[in-house]
């Protein structure tokens, strides 16, 4: 058994009757990445002498002064920088770069007491659906070792799943946090697009990429992401709201909340597993006094095509600042300044990147611009039509996270368009740019499936409210993986 | 429009500034041509009168007061810097 099976409010209760310290709480967290990591393969980089030394430090500080995650550990995608701590984007072009600053939500989590535990793994610049993409280690889904975790924030699923952290941050493009979680039965949440700062942030696709919070309940889902919302200087693009207290709005009360299940997520390609499960879950949501009814999202065929033209054009522009030269992986023996572009780029970046960059670079360039970026924006209008009606007749929006559980390691890599079909069901929202969760919703085989609850602009509480309801009245998110006890 | 030939893709990877051999010109254009086609499906959609979505929030030109602020110092910018010389980031010769 691990201390972090407990919520975040079980642990304060720990800490604050002097049971265990944060120091205890931090060593825990090192003891499990030992027992289990070297199975799970989930952390690219440790940051045990910094993290200690926090911990004790944070130990003095007097009980009346401490927040509700004061202390606890967690977790951080390798595409979030953090001053002095190793960040590569799972790239080889990122090898060996040392940020020479924290981003936003790094201060944000400092700010609250926590204590960072490590870089978790991830595909190569958040490219993938796998972690197969990462350059360095294919992390292991906790529930069964042979299956991928889900990506690309994978490792931040499967270390929260495996028990190694109760917490991490992911990021998400088109579906990066909420498909992960849902193969490795975790809680994710993809806030609404401005809602926390991309500072810091390494750019996939600017107008798309949210970072959000993994945890293994919602109430600590809620309320890490209050610590890590807000306006931020650093990032234009972040919303100037209110940030309310999300666990506020965890009262079990669901009475007269109008669900729209759109008919295409129950569709073709969506295994009887999911549709089940996701059936069973409007039962209970049926009982706690809700109403739901079909509708209709006509434009969700195209989101798939739609996302890979723009996302893929946005990071060839982002991705032309890794160039060799003012950090990470420089080519050598080279003698022309195109010479390094050219082979920095080729030897730093894996074929995934590669792929997107040139699909990008096409898309953007005299000729197709207007039959793909152009085009591709106009749906994108579209697409966000359709859930702005829904929206406004409706609460929230359920269907599942994915058509199935995590798929076997390998199955899918020769064959990039079966790969990007696994995002079908995550990939509209982020065109969207509504907030979601996955929450555990059931298993096939031994394996967990994600229950996707979408809301409107900003309304993260609503969804909270509706995920927090089903989970008390349901135990998926109790159980836990056989790796979860050791070996 | 959804096939690409090698000689396009050499095109592009050059724009991208990616070295790229003869094998890889081959495999992706394959794969960046089916990738294309299934692209194609878009073309279904009459979009005419349609505005593009660039973004999602309705935020137009956000502003700051112009004031001054300091950046990060030079020593810590250039710390991850692999070549370099009198404080200055140092490259090949850019022309022969």
């Amino acid at each position: 058994m691990t201390l972090f099976e407990r919520s975040a409010k079980e642990l304060q209760e720990l800490v604050h009757s002097k049971e265990v310290s944060i120091a205890d709480l931090t060593k825990e967290a090192f003891e499990r990445v030992e027992k289990l990591d070297g199975d799970v393969e989930a952390f690219l980089a440790l940051n045990k002498e910094q993290a200690i030394a926090t911990a004790a430090q944070l130990d003095q500080v007097p009980f009346e002064e401490r927040g509700p995650l004061f202390g606890l550990p967690i977790g951080v995608k390798d595409n979030i920088v953090t001053e002095g701590l190793e960040t590569t984007c799972a790239s080889k072009i990122l090898k060996g770069f040392n940020p020479i600053y924290d981003a936003t939500v790094v201060k944000k989590l400092r700010a609250a007491g926590m204590v960072t535990i490590g870089k978790l793994n991830m595909d190569e610049f958040a490219m993938g659906s796998s972690n197969e993409n990462s350059a360095y280690k294919t992390t292991k889904n906790p529930w069964a070792l042979d299956r991928v975790p889900g990506g690309s924030s994978g490792a931040s699923a499967a270390a929260v799943a495996a028990g190694e952290v109760p917490f991490s941050l992911g990021s998400d493009t088109g579906g990066s946090i909420r498909q992960p979680a849902a193969y490795c039965g975790v809680v994710g949440m993809k806030p609404t697009y401005g809602r926390v700062s991309r500072s810091g942030l390494v750019a996939f696709a600017s107008s798309l990429d949210q970072i959000g919070p993994i945890t293994r309940n919602v109430e600590d889902n809620a309320l890490l992401l209050e610590a890590i919302s807000g306006v931020d200087p650093l990032d234009s693009t972040s919303a100037d709201v209110e940030v309310p207290n999300f666990a506020a709005a965890l009262t079990g009360d669901v009475k007269g909340l109008r669900i729209a299940v759109p008919k295409e997520y129950l569709g073709e390609g969506v295994g009887e597993a999911a549709r089940e499960s996701v059936l069973a879950a409007l039962k209970v949501l049926e009982s706690l006094g809700a109403t739901w009814e079909e509708v209709s999202l006509p434009h969700s065929k195209y989101a798939l095509a739609t996302y890979y033209i723009l996302s893929s054009s946005e990071a060839s522009s982002n991705l032309s600042r890794f160039d060799g030269i003012r950090y990470g992986f420089r080519a050598e023996n080279v003698t022309s300044l195109m010479d390094l572009y050219k082979e920095t780029r080729a030897q730093g970046f894996g074929d995934e990147v590669k792929r997107r960059i040139m699909l990008g670079t096409y898309s953007l360039s005299a000729g197709t611009y207007d039959a793909y970026y152009k085009k591709a924006q106009q749906v994108r209008t579209l697409i966000k039509e359709d859930y702005d009606k829904v929206l406004a007749d409706y609460d929230v929006i359920i269907g599942p996270t994915a058509p199935t559980p995590a798929f076997k390691i390998g199955e899918n890599v020769e064959d990039p368009l079966t790969m990007y079909a696994n995002d079908i069901l995550t990939i509209p929202i982020n065109l969207a740019g509504v907030p979601a969760i996955s929450i555990p919703c059931g298993f096939e085989n031994g394996l967990p499936l994600g229950l996707q609850i979408i809301g409107n602009y900003f309304d993260e509480s609503t969804i909270y409210r509706v995920a927090h309801a089903y989970e008390q009245a349901t135990d998926f998110h109790k159980q836990t993986p056989q790796i979860w006890e050791g070996k | 429009m959804a096939e690409l030939t090698k000689e396009e893709v050499k095109h592009v990877a050059h724009l991208a500034r990616l070295a790229i051999t003869e094998e890889e010109a081959e495999k992706f254009a394959l794969q960046l041509g089916a990738i294309t086609e299934f692209a194609e499906q878009l073309k279904e959609l009459d979009t005419t009168n349609v505005e593009p979505t660039t973004h999602v929030l309705p935020l137009v030109n956000v502003l700051r007061e112009d004031v001054a602020t300091k950046g990060l110092d030079r020593e810590t910018m250039m710390l991850n810097v692999k070549e370099q010389e009198a404080g200055q980031v140092k490259v090949p010769a850019i022309m022969d």
